[in-house]
């Protein structure tokens, strides 16, 4: 049951036309980040007004919704923005990974390979990967077109000479298809092999920042990074504690007053069907 | 035994019902109602209003009443409502010389046409607590006169005859409108003014006070200063004339500021401007000094570093919907980037500690 009083999926048509061009103007330019007229939602900015918009704009009625937070499908902004599409467009929504024809995220990407029949659309605090560097967007905007990212390659360099690795665990940036350098959202870094020859679209929104930008499908993404410091996409050093994965990301979880801790897996749908296939961690009942 | 955490829908249903039992209050002590703040509240509406860019008292008191009179929280109300409203067109430019004045006060001429009317200000009570207020109070009618029928000029008006200050630039192209563009640098002045109508109050007042204390220092004297009402006119093609569809309360601010003078332009004062939707001065005069203070480029003034000088910075700030949004979304579950972070500092004092045992051994 949809709410009568607004469109499907809550914008209006022309504001969806609005964001779709913005999004193949994104897709035929990857990684450059294309301004739009992004809308106040019925939800703050920050909690994912951009993922939003850009799922609104591109969903159908056949489409199967799923949202992750921190790739948990329960947590309670998941949880809300799944209700806001069920009751503004009245689409199915799943938990289930492979099941999902749009699913929205917030800091992760899932475990399980994704498809060509599927769209990742991330929710994007700062779209700008040089705005720490550089706070001026006009500048930014310059350096982009430029392609001038030395700025960058010294901050990685100057991490190294004094941490003795680069420093930048989430949010580490890309470059696409060698031309722009792009800020893949908060991921930890070990989601970033991910990015690359995926087979599905991946769409990204940034709705206090007004910018939307995309990667095709099968885009070459290459984590920066130097020939004698090569990117490593680190994780905790554990397996899960629930279904024993051992290539999975991992939450830290502290379970009691003691400070005592377990790993589990932060894709619950991951970990919740290989437990059902069987597999058990060190922990599981 | 560990199970993963669950039930984030009933925690939110929970929260809600519990939300909507605070809003109520003590239930033995009567309701409010949106007629009682919408009259009572006026002020707060007003704000509302203006910073939520949409002119209508009704729905402002019942926001103000849904958001527990966290003002900022009914702001955002208004707004997520206003941007799903159909547009029927665009308005006449408003004329303020028609005004029917409630307030009209200049600090540059002690008198002048039209007068000196105060109104109904807060400026010279004293601040003293009314307790009769604690108790119900009869109001006592203030004393009336007629409106005076004419047109109230403009205080720069009287300075532009003698050449004094700057001609007020005039432009018939078509303002970009930041509600259906993104935001883009640099930004015009039409753009700078409708960010900062619509700009958060206490960062505009804050700006000003800056300017004021010598961080792009503009002094500014009020050179006038109107509150009142206004017929909104519109044209309707089937028509083929405008009619009036309306009448909105304003605040007006014009400010005269001192200019030396520059290569280009002669000495003479310039004007910053300020306008907000409903009664609302100390947000008028702040925007007056802060689009003056933004001028600087055009004047050919120097840049002195200024934070109100700093156009993108300014606007890119100014909105206090998107900044709360951003300021409290780190309350959300950020544990995949902590954990990301955990392993890296992690990491680096393992490796420090190790370098540091064997500084020792050597």
């Amino acid at each position: 049951m949809t709410d009568q009083a607004y469109n499907f999926a809550y914008l209006d048509e022309q504001t969806k036309r609005m964001i779709r061009r913005a999004i193949l103007k994104g897709l035929a330019v990857p990684g450059y980040q294309v301004p739009f007229a992004s809308r106040e939602m019925p939800m703050p900015y920050g909690w994912g007004t951009g993922g939003v918009q850009v799922s609104a704009a591109v969903m159908t009625t056949d489409d199967c919704f799923k949202v992750i937070d921190q790739g948990a499908d329960d947590t309670t902004n998941a949880v809300s923005i799944r209700s806001f599409f069920k009751r503004t467009a009245g689409v199915k929504a799943t938990t289930r990974t492979a099941e999902a024809s749009i699913i929205q995220t917030r800091h992760r990407i899932p475990e399980d390979a994704l498809t060509e029949s599927q769209i990742l659309v991330y929710q994007v605090p700062i779209p700008e990967p040089l705005r720490f560097l550089e706070p001026r967007e006009s500048e930014t905007r310059k350096m982009h077109s430029l392609e001038e990212y030395g700025l960058m390659h010294v901050k990685l360099y100057e991490d190294i000479s004094r941490h003795g690795h680069i420093a930048t665990s989430y949010a580490y940036p890309v470059k696409v298809e060698g031309r722009y350098v792009m800020d893949p959202s908060p991921i930890p870094k070990f989601d970033n092999p991910k990015l690359g020859d995926c087979p599905a679209i991946q769409l990204f929104g940034a709705g206090r920042e007004q910018r939307i930008y995309a990667l095709p499908p099968y885009t070459q993404v290459i984590s920066l990074d130097f020939e004698d410091h090569p990117f490593d996409p680190s994780k905790a050093d554990h397996a899960c504690g629930l279904c024993g994965a051992e290539h999975s990301y991992l939450d830290e979880v502290i379970i009691d007053d003691a400070g005592g801790r377990m790993f589990v897996c932060s894709d619950t749908d991951f970990c919740r069907s290989r437990q059902e296939d069987g597999h058990k961690g060190k922990d599981a009942a | 035994m560990y199970v993963a955490v669950k039930g984030g829908e009933r925690a939110i249903e929970n929260a809600h019902a519990w939300l909507a039992e605070e809003r109520r209050g003590d239930q033995t002590v009567p309701e409010l109602s949106v007629a009682q703040i919408r009259e009572q509240m006026t002020l707060a509406v007003n704000r509302v209003m203006a910073e939520g860019s949409l002119y209508d008292p009704d729905l402002a008191a019942l926001a103000i009443k849904q958001a527990r009179g966290d003002l900022i929280e009914a702001i955002f109300l208004i707004r997520a409502y206003r941007t799903t409203l159909p547009r029927f067109g665009t308005s006449q430019p408003i004329d303020t010389e028609s005004m029917a004045c409630d307030r009209r006060i200049s600090a540059t001429f002690k008198d002048l046409p039209g007068g000196q009317v105060l109104g109904p200000t807060f400026d010279y009570t004293h601040r003293l607590l009314d307790f009769k207020l604690a108790a119900d109070s009869d109001v006592t009618e203030a004393p009336q006169r007629d409106a005076p029928d004419r047109r109230m000029p403009h205080v720069a008006d009287f300075l532009n005859r003698e050449g004094l200050i700057e001609e007020a630039p005039h432009d018939d192209t078509e303002p970009r409108d930041l509600t259906r563009e993104p935001l883009e640098m640099p930004a015009d002045r039409p753009l700078r003014l409708q960010s900062l109508a619509r700009a958060d109050e206490g960062f505009i007042l804050s700006l000003a006070y800056s300017s004021q204390r010598g961080y792009g220092r503009n002094h500014a004297f009020v050179g006038e200063l109107r509150i009142g009402q206004l017929a909104v006119e519109m044209d309707i093609p089937e028509l083929g004339f405008s009619i009036e569809i309306g009448e909105i309360t304003v605040t007006e601010c014009e400010s005269v500021n001192q200019f030396i003078g520059s290569k280009t332009e002669p000495p003479q004062f310039t004007r910053g401007y300020g306008l907000v939707l409903g009664q609302s001065e100390r947000k008028a005069i702040s925007m007056a000094v802060v689009d003056r203070a933004m001028r600087w480029e055009e004047l050919g003034e120097d840049n002195v570093g200024a934070p109100v000088q700093d156009t993108e910075f300014v606007l890119y700030h100014a909105d206090n919907i998107q900044a709360t949004g951003f300021l409290e979304h780190i309350k959300l579950p950020h544990y995949v980037d902590f954990q990301s972070e955990l392993e890296l500092v992690r990491k680096l004092r393992r490796e420090a500690g190790a370098e540091q045992v064997q500084e020792a051994a050597e």
